[in-house]
C-alpha cells in the first residue's frame, strides 16, 4: 500500500492526501485489490500487499449491466415494458455467461496450481465489486417460484361458503349497531360534539359501576370479555369461585411472554414452568398430554412462541367451558342489572357558549413518574382549557 | 437489515460447495440461500434445465391463478348485496367537522390515535412529528426528524412512546417525556432498518414489537429493545404501501397491500404468505381489517375500494362510482363495521354502506388530498389527515 501511495505522489506530483484519495478510488473500483482483507476496499498506507487486477475484470471493460430495479415498479407501464426488454437482454447475456462459466471451469482445471490461486483471487475481488447481471434473472426466477408456491398452497385451503360468511357480516353489524357512536350516537353524549367528557369518565378502566352497553359487550365474544380490563377482573373473580383461576393466570403469563421483551423470555418461561407446568406445581394447569410433552420439549430451548400451543389449548378450554357458564352466572347477571344507563344530555340551552374543554393526564406521565418518583403534572388537569366562542 | 431489491453480497463459506467466497443471498420460499456466484449459476441452470424456461414458469403461475379463481368461485353461492337486502337501511348520517388541528407546516402524511381515545400523533412532509390532545387542540409534544417525508407514525399501546419513519429508511421509537425542556429527538432510538422508505408501521399488542412495511418490497417484525429483526416477510414484487394487524383471538396475522396490486395476508410466526388477493387494477394504498377480523378493505389508485372475505377467500364487494375518478388513499371501518370511510385524492371522504354497497355521504372540508382516515378507539370520532397541512376531527 505504501508503495502505491509513494508512486502516485511522485508520478503526478500530488500531496499525500490526494494520492490517498485517488488510490482509494482505484481500490474501490477494482483496479487494485488487497490480498489480506479482500472485503475491506481501502488503500492502506502501510506494508499491506496489493495486486493489480487483470484488464478482463476491469470495471471499464464490462458490458453495461442491465439492472432490474423493482423499486421502480410504481410506474406500471414502465415496469411492463421494462420486463420484456429485460427478458430479451438477459436471455442473450444468460447464454453467454453460462458459456463463459463452462469455458472457465474447463480452462481452470488445466492450469497449474499457482496460476489457479492467482485467478481465484482475481475473481473473488472482481465479484466483490461488481454485481453480476445474472442475479437479476435469479431474483426474477425466485420471485416467480415463490408465487407458484403460494398459489399451490392457496389451492389447498379450506374455504367457507359465501352464504355463511356474508351472513356473519350482517349479524355482526346488527349486534354492534348500538355500540357504534357514529351510527347511533352515544350516551350521555358524544364528547366531540358536546364538549362533555362524561362518556369517557363513565367508561374509564376503573369505575365502581360500569355502563350497561359495556357489560353487554362482554357477552358478544370471549375476546371482548378478555380485552376489557374490568371484564377480565370479573371473569377472574368468577374463576376463583370455580377453583379454575390458574387457567386465566396461565393465559396471561403466556401473553406476557409473547409480547414482552426478548431479553426476559427465558426467565418468564422458567417462571411459567415452575408455577403452572411442573409436576406438583402450585397452580398446575390441565393440558392434554400431547401438548404438554411438546411444550416441555420446547421449554428446553425457550423462544417467544414456545408457549403458543399450550396457551391456545387453555384459551379454547376457557372459551368453551368457563365463559358460557360465566354468562349464565349470578355474578354476571347482577353486574348487568346494576350497570348504569346514562341519561342522554339534552342540547344546552345556550348553544353559543361552548363548555370548557378539560384536559386529561397524559399517559406519558407514567414514564416520567417512574423516573422521578413524584406526581408531576397532576395539576395539569383543568389548567390548559380555555373557554372558546363558536367559530 | 431487511432487504429484497438488492441481492446482498456477503463473504463466507458457500452453502453448496463450502468454498469461502463472496456469496449471493437470495430467498427461495422464504428460506435464505447463500451460495457463491458459481453455485448460484449452476442452481439456476439446473432449475431451468428441467425443460423450464422463465416463460414456462410464468405460464405455470397463470394456470395456477386460473385454477385458484375457479376454486374460489365454487363456494360463491350468493352475493353480499343479496344477503344485505334484509339488513336495515342506514339512517341519515350527520357528520360534521368538530375540530381542525392546525400546526403542521407541510403536508400531513400519517396519524394514529392513542388508546386513551383523545390523543393522537401525526407526522408531516417537513419532518415534524406532533403529539396532540385532539380534544383540547393542545400540542403536547413535538419533535423534528432530520429526514423529510415522515410517512409512517404510530402510537404505542401504553401511550408512553411513538414510532415514526419515512424516507430515512428507518423506523424509530421515541419515548414521550413530560419535561418541557427535554429534546425528544435526543432519546430517539432506531429500531427498523430497511433498504428503501418506510411506508407504514404499527406496534403489535405491546410496546416491545414493531411491524413495518417498506418500499423495498418487504415487511418486517422488529424487537424494539434490541433492534433485532425477528421475522421478515417476502412476497410482494413492488413497494409495500400499507399494513394492518388482525384483531383476531390468536393475534398472529396481518395484511399488507402494495404497488404490485396485491393484498397479502401473512403469518407473523412463520413469515409465510397465507393468502393473496389480486383484483385491484392499480396500486393498493391502504388496507384495513373489518372489526371482527374475518375480512378487510383496501383502497386503491384505481379509484375503488374493495372488501375481501378471508374465510371465503375472495373479493365480495367493490365500492365505486362513475363520478369518482380520483384514487382512494385510505380506508377505515366504523365500530360496527357497517360504515366504510374512504379518503380520496379529490379532497373528499366518502362514506360507504359496507353491506349494501351504496355511498351514504360525502364529507367536504379539506383543501387537498386526504392521506389518512382513522376512527378513534371507541368509535366516537373520525380523524382525517390531509395534504392541506391540517387534520380534522369529524363526529
Amino acid at each position: 500500500g505504501r508503495d502505491i501511495i509513494d508512486w502516485l505522489i511522485q508520478k503526478y506530483n500530488v500531496s499525500e492526501e490526494e494520492s490517498l484519495h485517488v488510490g482509494g478510488m482505484l481500490v474501490k473500483y477494482g483496479y487494485i485489490y488487497p490480498l489480506k482483507e479482500p472485503r475491506s476496499l481501502v488503500l492502506r498506507p502501510d506494508e499491506s500487499p496489493y495486486r493489480f487486477q487483470t484488464p478482463y475484470f476491469w470495471t471499464s471493460t464490462r458490458w453495461p449491466a442491465s439492472e432490474l430495479d423493482y423499486g421502480n415498479a410504481k410506474n406500471q407501464t414502465e415496469g411492463v415494458r421494462g420486463y420484456s426488454v429485460l427478458h430479451k437482454r438477459i436471455n442473450h447475456t444468460w447464454d453467454f455467461v453460462v458459456m463463459q462459466a463452462r469455458e472457465q471451469l474447463r480452462a481452470s482445471k488445466q492450469r497449474r496450481k499457482a496460476d489457479r490461486i492467482v485467478l481465484e483471487c482475481q475473481e473473488q475481488a472482481y465479484w466483490l465489486i461488481n454485481r453480476p447481471p445474472v442475479r437479476s434473472l435469479l431474483l426474477l426466477c425466485s420471485t416467480v417460484m415463490n408465487q407458484i408456491e403460494t398459489s399451490r398452497r392457496a389451492l389447498g385451503r379450506n374455504r367457507v361458503k359465501s352464504s355463511i360468511c356474508l351472513e356473519g357480516f350482517v349479524k355482526y353489524s346488527e349486534q354492534y349497531l348500538n355500540h357504534d357512536p357514529i351510527m347511533q350516537g352515544c350516551l350521555p353524549s358524544n364528547p366531540w360534539i358536546s364538549d362533555d367528557t362524561a362518556h369517557w369518565t363513565m367508561n374509564a378502566d376503573m369505575v365502581p359501576t360500569p355502563t350497561r352497553l359495556r357489560v353487554e359487550r362482554w357477552s358478544f365474544s370471549f375476546m371482548e370479555l378478555l380485552e376489557d380490563s374490568m371484564g377480565r377482573r370479573e371473569f377472574m373473580t368468577y374463576l376463583e369461585k370455580e377453583f379454575s383461576a390458574e387457567n386465566l393466570c396461565f393465559w396471561q403469563a403466556c401473553e406476557d411472554v409473547r409480547h414482552g421483551e426478548s431479553s426476559r423470555i427465558v426467565e418468564k418461561v422458567e417462571d411459567i414452568y415452575k408455577n403452572f407446568l411442573a409436576p406438583g406445581a402450585a397452580r398446575w394447569v390441565n393440558i392434554d398430554s400431547k401438548t404438554m410433552d411438546k411444550t416441555l420439549e420446547g421449554i428446553r430451548h425457550p423462544h417467544r412462541f414456545v408457549m403458543d400451543d399450550a396457551q391456545m389449548h387453555i384459551y379454547f378450554l376457557m372459551k368453551k367451558d368457563s365463559y358460557p357458564r360465566y354468562l349464565k352466572s349470578d355474578l354476571y347477571k347482577n353486574m348487568l342489572a346494576k350497570a348504569i344507563v346514562p341519561q342522554e344530555t339534552k342540547k344546552s340551552v345556550f348553544p353559543f357558549m361552548r363548555r370548557q374543554r378539560h384536559s386529561s393526564p397524559s399517559p406519558a406521565q407514567a414514564a416520567t413518574q417512574a423516573e422521578d418518583g413524584q406526581a408531576k403534572g397532576a395539576g395539569q388537569a383543568g389548567t390548559n382549557s380555555a373557554v372558546q366562542l363558536s367559530a | 437489515m431487511c432487504d429484497q431489491t438488492f441481492v446482498a453480497a456477503t463473504f463466507g463459506p458457500c452453502e453448496c460447495c463450502t468454498k469461502p467466497s463472496p456469496l449471493i443471498n437470495i430467498y427461495i420460499k422464504t428460506e435464505p440461500i447463500n451460495y457463491c456466484s458459481f453455485c448460484v449459476e449452476v442452481m439456476a441452470c439446473q432449475g431451468l434445465q428441467k425443460g423450464e424456461t422463465l416463460a414456462s414458469l410464468k405460464r405455470e403461475t397463470e394456470t395456477l391463478k386460473k385454477k385458484l379463481e375457479e376454486e374460489r368461485g365454487k363456494l360463491n353461492d350468493v352475493e353480499l348485496h343479496q344477503v344485505a337486502e334484509k339488513a336495515e337501511a342506514v339512517g341519515a348520517l350527520s357528520i360534521k367537522t368538530k375540530r381542525v388541528l392546525k400546526g403542521h407546516g407541510n403536508k400531513v402524511l400519517c396519524m394514529d390515535w392513542c388508546k386513551d381515545k383523545r390523543r393522537m400523533v401525526s407526522s408531516s412532509q417537513d419532518g415534524k412529528v406532533i403529539v396532540w390532545d385532539a380534544f383540547t387542540l393542545n400540542k403536547e409534544h413535538g419533535l423534528s426528524l432530520p429526514c423529510t417525508w415522515v410517512m409512517a407514525c404510530a402510537y404505542a399501546p401504553s401511550g408512553t412512546a411513538v414510532a415514526c419513519g419515512g424516507l430515512d429508511n428507518k423506523c424509530s421509537v421515541v419515548p414521550l417525556s413530560l419535561d418541557k425542556n427535554e429534546n425528544l429527538a435526543a432519546k430517539k432510538k432506531s429500531v427498523a432498518m430497511h433498504t428503501n422508505y418506510v411506508s407504514g408501521c404499527t406496534f403489535t399488542n405491546s410496546d416491545m414489537q414493531l411491524l413495518t412495511s417498506s418500499g423495498d418490497g418487504t415487511c418486517a417484525l422488529w424487537d424494539v429493545e434490541s433492534g433485532q429483526l425477528l421475522q421478515s416477510f417476502h412476497g410482494h414484487t413492488a413497494d409495500v404501501l400499507s399494513l394492518d394487524l388482525a384483531p383476531s383471538e390468536t393475534g398472529n396475522t396481518f395484511v399488507s397491500g402494495g404497488s404490485d396490486k396485491k393484498a397479502n395476508v401473512w403469518d407473523m410466526r412463520s413469515g409465510q404468505n397465507i393468502q393473496s388477493f389480486e383484483s385491484h387494477e392499480s396500486d393498493i394504498n391502504c388496507v384495513k381489517y373489518y372489526p371482527s377480523g374475518d375480512a378487510f378493505a383496501s383502497a386503491s389508485d384505481d379509484s375503488t375500494c374493495r372488501f375481501y372475505d378471508l374465510r371465503a377467500d375472495r373479493e365480495v364487494a367493490v365500492y365505486q362510482k362513475d363520478s369518482i375518478i380520483f384514487g382512494a388513499s385510505t380506508v377505515d371501518f366504523s365500530m360496527s363495521g357497517r360504515l366504510l370511510f374512504a379518503g380520496y385524492n379529490d379532497y373528499t371522504i366518502n362514506v360507504w354502506d359496507v353491506l349494501k354497497g351504496n355511498r351514504l355521504s360525502i364529507l367536504f372540508g379539506h383543501e387537498n388530498r386526504i392521506s389518512r382516515v382513522r376512527l378513534s378507539p371507541d368509535g366516537t370520532a373520525l380523524c382525517s389527515a390531509s395534504w392541506d397541512n391540517t387534520l380534522r376531527i369529524w363526529a
